[in-house]
């Protein structure tokens, strides 16, 4: 154990900080829940893209860098310092593409990853349907193999920036005898395809960060199935295992929040102390991040060693979601008769982001496989409760 | 950075684990608490067979030289077992601080400790008592701003019964004429590196207890059956023990960073350590909340093996350092100027 950066890791957090403070934009971008904003944030992943920084844990070949999880962190921590914008492409970047290095062909790689590094083509993830929630294996929309092309019906919802999005990766019933998650296959849909309709779903804040979509008799050529016909809870799977693993919430972001909760506690403090238990939940918010952060490592480089990633990143989700909820509470708390108000209200100074981040904050213990769902694995899987 | 261990520190894991777990049984333990000084002197023989008790003794001393990281792995076995010898304390606390100390007191001392011939223990005002002063044949006493390395006739005992049976303690006096080995600044820094260690200790045995009962509560609940199923198949039961298991797995890390930065002497060593006690120590007793309550009312008996690690659990949550003492330190350093806290600060 040596819990020391190499000098080239030092040299390689060094290189990203410059690029960044040379790169990120002055002003905050818009919501990339707006038109403009989604373009923004758009144009922000070419920009990463053209500094070789948007995935760096890619192959060179698909324009990353072949790093490993260290640097990643080492990346994402820069990348939280430096408040650069969030990743629009995130369900792209950090789910389907790893998946698709796992089980994609060569032809499926270059065609497709090349795009989401540059942000030219952003993805939207389709697997809840109105009857098919937590209970994921319940999908019912259906592709049906006629010819070289799949013919789907159906429908999809709660599709994260599906309004704007380019793509669409989904799960659909390829065979209609099937039941549970057999017969389930993983098919790459553009969304500008004839017979597909998107319908925004405004969420908390009011901005269609989410969308139905309806499929009607579309036509995907087979080309565009990840997968074989018939695996793809196999390979939904690989991708859940992303999502609730290492990649989808990196420590930066939640030690990022933990120190500006430490800092709106200070400036705050005479009021703050009033109600005795908040220096005791900034604090736990301090450890909790801290000790997220660490275990995070301590995975990152069991991994980096050839060990592999079980049941236990379960844990993962419901840490780091509980966790950013109780930070934002406690935000919620220091802030006292100003939490309520809007960024833009006349007498808001002060609340910074903090309201946002507690809006979204609610939506943590809910997407990527409900809490309840982590902790029926979690006793199920990792503690091996009976079913 | 690399955060693994090497293949030898886990196979020393895995081999102390086995030897503990087929040695240190609940009735043995139940034993100790009959027998009169609550100790197990062929017990600790055989750990001292093992080299356990000579782990972190220098090897010029006849001991293994190894360090807290080394140690760590282990420590968290000794909680598995609820190990009632002085293990932890000696490898952690009272080896380093007769290193420490250096000169004829080492030099005397030491091989003993690695043989299992002598057991040296130590004690700070801060801990109010001193755990198993009883059979030390050396004491390590702070008192004020200096230490003292006492013989069993030198100190008046007075024992003080805890919630575990399993732990001894007792009230110090030292009767007149003693000398102190040490004084001053150099007295304060090895109550300062002994409390990181006693505390250390605590996290990682915390570590191990959390772990058995949760063991314990899941093998219950698959047996134990009501309403014609298993309770383990109930929902509510499931939760408990996950968000044990959540707690649990994010305690580990930071045990294992303290055990390394104190290692390494590094300036965040006590921060370090404050975090993996109270991150640990919480686990460790959440687990006794949820693992009884799994229990049922067979949890709340003397006779179901449970309390014995329930109790250990309880104990070590407010010894050396209690939550005010570790929260205290973290606060500290969080809420002042120069703190440098946020993503990219923590392996600084
Ligand atoms: C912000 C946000 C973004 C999202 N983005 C996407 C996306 O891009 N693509 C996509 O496909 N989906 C997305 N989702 C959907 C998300 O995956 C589902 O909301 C989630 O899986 C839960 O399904 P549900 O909403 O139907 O809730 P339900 O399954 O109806 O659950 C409701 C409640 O019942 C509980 N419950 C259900 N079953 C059990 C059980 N067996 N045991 C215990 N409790 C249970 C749940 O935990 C929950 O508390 C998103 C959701 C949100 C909030």
């Amino acid at each position: 154990m040596d819990l020391a950066y190499t000098a080239k890791q030092q040299a390689f957090r060094e290189e990203i900080r410059q690029w960044l403070a040379a790169h990120v934009p002055a002003q905050p971008l818009q919501s990339f829940d707006t038109a403009e904003g989604f373009a923004q944030h758009r144009q922000w992943e070419a920009v990463l893209n053209e500094g070789r920084w948007g995935m760096v844990t890619w192959p060179e070949e698909f324009g990353g860098r072949g790093c490993d999880l260290i640097d990643w962190l080492i990346f994402e921590e820069e990348y939280y310092r430096a408040r650069a914008p969030l990743r629009v492409n995130q369900n792209g970047i950090f789910l389907l593409g790893p998946t698709l290095m796992e089980y994609g062909t060569d032809e499926q790689k270059a065609r497709i990853l090349p795009k989401m590094a540059c942000g030219e083509e952003v993805w939207a993830q389709g697997w809840s349907e109105p009857n098919a929630g937590s209970d994921m294996a319940a999908i019912r929309a259906r592709a049906d193999l006629k010819g070289d092309r799949y013919i789907i019906n159906g429908q999809k919802i709660w599709s994260t920036r599906a309004v704007w999005a380019d793509w669409l990766f989904g799960m659909f019933r390829t065979d209609p005898e099937s039941s549970r998650h057999h017969g389930l296959t993983f098919i790459l849909v553009p969304l500008s395809t004839p017979g597909i309709t998107v319908r925004p779903i405004p969420q908390l804040d009011g901005r269609p960060g989410f969308a139905e979509v309806f499929f009607d008799d579309v036509e995907v050529a087979v080309e565009n199935r990840l997968g074989d016909e018939g695996a793809g809870w196999q390979v939904a799977m690989a991708t859940a295992g992303f999502e609730r693993g290492l990649m989808l919430r990196s420590p930066a972001r939640f030690q990022e929040t933990a120190r500006r909760l430490v800092e709106l506690y200070r400036a705050n403090r005479t009021a703050a102390d009033g109600d005795p238990g908040v220096k005791d939940a900034v604090m736990r918010a301090w450890l909790d991040a801290e000790s997220y952060c660490l275990a995070t490592y301590q995975t990152a480089c069991r991994l980096g060693k050839g060990g592999k990633i079980g049941a236990e990143s379960s844990t993962n989700k419901i840490f780091w979601s509980e966790l950013d909820q109780t930070m934002h509470a406690t935000a919620m708390n220091i802030l006292g008769a100003r939490a309520e108000l809007l960024p833009h209200a006349p007498d808001a100074a002060g609340v910074g982001g903090w309201l946002d981040g507690w809006l979204f904050s609610q939506s943590g213990p809910i997407y990527a496989g409900t809490n309840e769902i982590q902790r029926n694995i979690i006793a199920e899987r990792m503690l091996g409760m009976p079913r | 950075m690399d955060f693994t261990f090497t293949e030898d520190q886990l196979l020393f894991q895995a081999s102390t684990r086995e030897f503990l777990t087929g040695e240190v049984t609940p009735a043995r333990i139940r034993a100790g608490w009959e027998s009169p000084d609550g100790r197990d002197p062929a017990l600790w023989q055989q750990l001292a067979e093992l080299g356990l008790t000579g782990i972190t003794v220098a090897e010029e001393f006849g001991g293994l030289g190894m360090n807290e990281l080394d140690f760590v792995l282990l420590a968290q076995e000794c909680g598995y077992v609820a190990l009632p010898e002085p293990l932890v304390n000696t490898a952690l606390v009272s080896v380093p601080l007769l290193q420490q100390l250096g000169g004829e007191l080492a030099a005397s001392w030491l091989p003993r400790v690695a043989t299992g011939e002598a057991r040296v223990l130590a004690g700070i005002e801060q801990n109010l008592l001193v755990e198993d002063a009883h059979v030390a044949d050396l004491l390590l006493l702070q008192h004020g701003d200096a230490w003292y390395a006492l013989a069993p006739e030198q100190v008046e005992l007075r024992r003080n019964e805890s919630v575990d049976p399993s732990r001894r303690l007792y009230a110090v006096a030292i009767k007149p004429g003693a000398e102190p080995v040490a004084s001053g600044q150099q007295a304060a820094a090895l109550t300062l590196a002994a409390l990181d260690r006693g505390a250390l200790g605590c996290a990682a045995q915390a570590l191990g207890l959390a772990q058995r009962m949760v063991d314990m509560a899941v093998s219950y609940s698959s047996d134990r059956q009501q309403f014609g199923k298993p309770i383990g198949s109930f929902q509510a039961v499931k939760h408990l023990m996950a968000n044990v298991a959540v707690r649990l797995e994010y305690a580990r890390a930071p045990v294992h960073r303290a055990a390394c930065s104190v290692a390494n002497a590094e300036a965040v060593a006590s921060r370090a350590v404050s975090h993996a006690k109270l991150m640990a120590c919480e686990a460790a007793n959440l687990a006794a909340k949820h693992s009884i309550q799994v229990h049922g009312a067979m949890g709340y008996t003397w006779e179901v093996d449970l309390h014995i690690f329930m109790k250990k659990a309880w104990a070590l949550a407010n010894t050396w350092g209690d939550t005010a003492f570790h929260k205290g330190r973290i606060a500290d350093y969080i809420f002042n100027d120069g703190a440098e806290l946020g993503a990219g600060t923590t392996f600084r």
